[in-house]
């Protein structure tokens, strides 16, 4: 099915090499799934004015250029984009929701991948490997990351469909595991204003949790909800703007294992990934138990 | 004696693997670079001694019969899953399912072990310095697990024949399992498990968790749940 | 005496809802409190491959000569990583089936016959026994959630090894034996206590789900040195995500087994509604092979009701690489037959049918241990009426018959080799099985549910 990766340097020096410690994670976890992989990284912090947003063509050319001009035409104020083939990332301190409107407006075939002050999000078809160099990942910068690699089990294999998930702003979900009853979730959630992109079970587990934020819950209720109404096996990853949190489910089926040092905190299905990572040798390694919230803060 | 050394960041586990099974001669084998690989040391089936520095991942040791195997660090799931003899000692902590369905011989975990340890357990021995995981010896055929620490949720639920020694707290009891009273033999069996693992905790603070044996036949008065 | 004046006609209006089937299946329950456990699989009529037939040559197409021109057989399994691959003489195998369901003279006559016969046989959730290994040349070693006797030797000896995730009967159940079947030699090789009702775990003790299968698959390769295939066999149900995600962890064959497959014992709610008819199975197995491009080289093998000839030549026109037969070995071994043969002469069951509550054409009652006709038993005396060698040719027969109907299929549809029977070989004969089977109906190009006219 999938494996994951999670990696929060403790260190403001360390934010520069988040994304070369990260890639080799990412690699290890290529047996795990090599269908498609994504990543979610948590960056400084925009002002309360701007938004960034990730957004991804597919397997289309785009012409972001174009989009930038027409984006410009259309808001005031300062934007800029980012580009780099089927990806960019544009900012812009435009109302976020008039962007959003805009965006599914005029360019309905454009993946929104995430929306945020912090946070963005990479995520494709390919293998890790392949993913990593398409997108730079070596070279990228944050305080924080969440990563994953896919192999489908029900869902399609589309970009679309591959991790992580993001709900609302600064929030994203990686899952290693099977829901058992995300059909259901998803008929529960529509009625109620909630949107959904594809039919993926991990999509259903991210749009309930966002249900439960939206309704006050905070993350630890919204979990705790979750282990009453989602059913399957499941370890969720998230991330938010300055947190990583990790959740096992009751069984603990699928695996995972912290490593934490006085310079990080790294999380991965298997210790295949983390074997690399600097001072691995005095690392404090343990397993998250079920049931529990992990959260590290940046 | 000169021990043999692979390194599993040069020399590739299926030669490694095959060497174990037809090349090792007599001298101590020890691995180096495990960097958590799976697989090492699967289905060894002879009366060598092997060193591993470092941890592994997956079933390590895997269905082991004859040898003695040492994790210098953690191990990953199903570590000796299915072994028939030998021994297996993790210095570090067991991940899930360790010893899984293990039909003989001896697996030592010093640190904790996870959620189904022992699952399945047909004949072999466990013994487990710190504390278990829920759903320990979860339909546990023969053999014995002794705990030197505490248990999760659900130990021993569905246990068939084989006994469980814990010296620590129960959260909770599994389906059918049940605190039976030790007795001299059960006090010289945890006495000797104790021993030939390391441990030097007294035999006297254990207690013995079996079968009830409830669930043998269907029975439709019992509201069974099958 | 008093008698009434005229004879009554009795009106016997029938409900077909609460029919004497549910009527009896209702009383049960209410006497016992406890769902049926049977044996075989569904007994209710399904879409399965009666309902196609195959278009042999006329004009267009040219047939080949029976006997004078040569139609192979030859099948093998395992390709993709094993150093040696299964080679048989035929595309038709013994499925698993357990020592323990089974006696252990079942076991050596299917071996056998399937020796003779040039095919493989399976062990079941019962482990290995020295007669099957002894009796059977080429054995395929399951590896089951239970792990009952699953050892290293025993892998070392098997010809391939066969990891189970379901079967047909009950796929997401588990395997049954019921105490009167669980005598002393069954107890020890499944390290049970004598006599107890067994009920096996219905996930494998130390993987779930098909990213920890992968690692698996690996222990087993680096176990046997990667000599050997590995299987993996699946009950059908959401069989096109299934086999995808087989073939991802690494699988060399799967074996897809549909709802009509059989078991010893299970719960008959189990084997009535769960999981899908075998006709869908194998379209679903055939189009994830092929969307992943691993048609031909992850081999596919089917079972769930393969009877005849027919069924085995459909199977492989719709896409498999060969069939797993369980509950028709049984059937020509004398599973529902009138007689056993014991000592040179036919001798009558009838009686000891009768005392079970049912009659030959009947009987499902494997899961008692009393089958009188000496197959799924354990029953000192009853197992005597299974003769080894005279099973074995019966056995041997059977198969020899289904081999010779599917090449004579063959060479009517113009093939030299049975693996080129291909599925525009076949049209349907009901919508129901047109749809699941995604063939046309016939004598029209409509295949229900999909675009019309892509069928050539």
């Amino acid at each position: 099915m999938c494996g994951i990766v999670g990696l929060l340097v403790k260190k403001p020096e360390l934010r520069k090499s988040l994304g070369e410690m990260m890639v080799p994670m990412l690699i290890g976890m290529s047996d795990r799934g090599s269908d498609s992989a994504g990543l979610a990284i948590f960056t400084d912090l925009l002002d309360e004015s701007h938004r960034k947003y990730s957004l991804y063509s597919g397997d289309k050319e785009f012409n972001w250029s174009e989009l930038l001009y027409k984006f410009q035409s259309h808001f005031e104020g300062d934007t800029e984009i980012d580009s780099q083939g089927n990806h960019a990332i544009v900012i812009s301190n435009a109302d976020p929701n008039s962007v959003k409107q805009w965006l599914k407006h005029h360019y309905p075939h454009l993946y929104l991948l995430s929306t945020g002050r912090a946070i963005d999000l990479y995520k494709d078809t390919g293998t890790p490997q392949q993913v990593s160099d398409r997108y730079h990942f070596k070279s990228l910068k944050g305080s924080h990351l969440v990563g994953h690699t896919r192999m489908a089990t029900e869902s399609a294999v589309t970009a679309a469909h591959a991790h992580p998930f993001t709900a609302g702003e600064d929030f994203c979900l990686v899952h290693n595991g099977s829901l058992s009853n995300p059909h259901e979730i998803r008929r529960k959630l529509e009625p109620r204003g909630i949107q959904f992109e594809t039919d993926n079970d991990t999509e259903a587990a991210c749009r309930f949790l966002e249900w439960r934020m939206r309704e006050g819950d905070d993350l630890e209720n919204a979990l705790q909800r979750g282990f009453e109404e989602l059913d399957g096996f499941y370890t969720f990853l998230m991330g938010t703007v300055d947190k990583l949190a990790l959740v096992r489910d009751s069984f603990a089926c699928k695996p995972a294992i912290v490593a934490e040092t006085d310079d990080y905190v790294a999380i991965a299905s298997e210790f295949r990934s983390l074997a690399h990572l600097p001072d691995i040798n005095h690392a404090q390694l343990y397993e998250p138990a079920p049931e529990e919230l992990y959260v590290w803060t940046v | 004696m000169d021990s043999v050394i692979f390194d599993l960041s040069q020399t590739s586990l299926r030669e490694v693997n095959q060497f174990l099974h037809h090349g090792a001669n007599g001298n101590p084998i020890k691995i180096i670079n495990p960097d958590g690989a799976h697989n090492i040391a699967v289905g060894l089936h002879s009366p060598i001694t092997v060193e591993i520095a470092g941890h592994v991942g997956y079933y390590a040791a895997g269905m082991n019969q004859l040898a003695n195997v040492t994790i210098d660090g953690n191990a990953g799931t199903g570590v000796a899953e299915n072994m028939m003899s030998g021994r297996v000692h993790v210095k570090g902590f067991a991940s899930v399912s360790a010893g899984a369905s293990a039909q003989g011989g001896l697996l030592v975990i010093d640190g904790n072990a996870s959620l189904r340890c022992g699952i399945s357990l047909k004949g072999g021995d466990i013994v487990v310095g710190g504390s278990v995981g829920s759903f320990s010896a979860f339909m546990a055929q023969a053999g014995r697990i002794v705990i030197c620490g505490d248990a999760g949720d659900a130990i021993g639920d569905s246990l068939y024949e084989a006994v469980i020694y814990i010296r620590g707290n129960v959260k909770s009891l599994g389906a059918d399992a049940q605190f039976e009273p030790m007795s001299d033999s059960d006090y010289q069996a945890v006495g000797e498990l104790l021993a030939k693992a390391g441990f030097s905790h007294d035999s006297k603070d254990f207690k013995r968790i079996a079968s009830a044996k409830r669930l043998y036949h269907w029975n439709a008065d019992a509201n069974q749940d099958y | 005496m008093n008698h009434s004046e005229s004879s009554q006609s009795l009106s016997l209006e029938e409900s077909a809802g609460y029919d004497r089937r549910i009527l009896n299946y209702i009383q049960n329950a209410a006497a016992h409190g406890l769902y049926e456990i049977r044996g075989l699989g569904a007994k209710r009529r399904l879409p399965h491959f009666d309902d196609l037939v195959f278009l042999g040559s006329s004009l267009s197409r040219y047939p080949l000569e029976g006997y004078r021109e040569k139609c192979t057989t030859k099948t093998i399994l395992g390709t993709r990583y094993a150093k040696k691959p299964i080679e048989l003489e035929m595309p038709i195998t013994i499925a698993g089936m357990s020592f323990g369901s089974l006696s252990a003279n079942v076991k050596e006559a299917i071996g056998l016959a399937a020796t003779e016969a040039g095919t493989s046989t399976t062990t079941g959730d019962g482990g290995m026994t020295s007669e099957e290994r002894l009796s059977s040349k080429t054995l395929i070693y399951q590896c089951l959630p239970s792990r009952y006797g699953f050892n290293p030797d025993d892998v070392r000896k098997a010809d391939a090894i066969e990891i189970v995730i379901g079967q047909g009967a009950k796929p997401g159940g588990a395997g049954m034996l019921l105490g009167q079947k669980v005598n002393p030699r069954v107890a020890e090789m499944r390290t049970l206590p004598e006599g107890i009702d067994q009920r096996s775990a219905c996930r494998h003790p130390d993987w779930t789900g098909p990213d920890d299968l992968t690692i698996k698959i690996q222990e087993l390769r680096e176990l046997t040195d990667w000599e050997k295939p590995i299987y993996v066999k699946i009950g059908a149900s959401r069989t096109f995500n299934d086999v995808k995600l087989a073939v991802h962890a690494g699988a060399d064959v799967i074996v897809v087994d549909g709802m009509q497959g059989g078991t010893a014992a299970t719960q008959s709610v189990f084997i009535e509604h769960v999981g899908i008819p075998t006709l869908a199975a194998v379209r679903l197995a055939v189009e994830a092979l092929e969307e992943l491009d691993m048609k031909g080289k992850v081999q596919l093998i089917v079972s769930g009701g393969i009877r005849t000839g027919a069924d085995v030549a459909k199977a492989l026109a719709m896409g498999a690489d060969a069939v797993s037969i369980g509950q028709a070995i049984l059937m020509a071994l004398g599973c529902n037959s009138e007689t056993y043969i014991q000592n040179g002469t036919h001798h009558s069951a009838i009686a000891d049918y009768n005392a079970l509550g049912t009659a030959p054409g009947y009987c499902h009652h494997c899961h008692t241990g009393q089958c009188p006709v000496g197959v799924t038993t354990q029953d000192a005396m009853l197992e005597k009426r299974l003769e080894p060698h005279v099973g074995a040719r019966r056995v041997k027969n059977y198969l020899q018959t289904l081999n010779m109907e599917l090449t004579t299929i063959a060479r009517a549809c113009g093939k030299q080799n049975v693996h080129h029977l291909e599925r525009e070989d076949l049209v349907a004969l009901t919508i129901e099985a047109a749809a699941m089977a995604r063939l046309p109906l016939a004598g029209t190009n409509w295949i229900p549910g999909w675009q019309t006219g892509s069928s050539f």
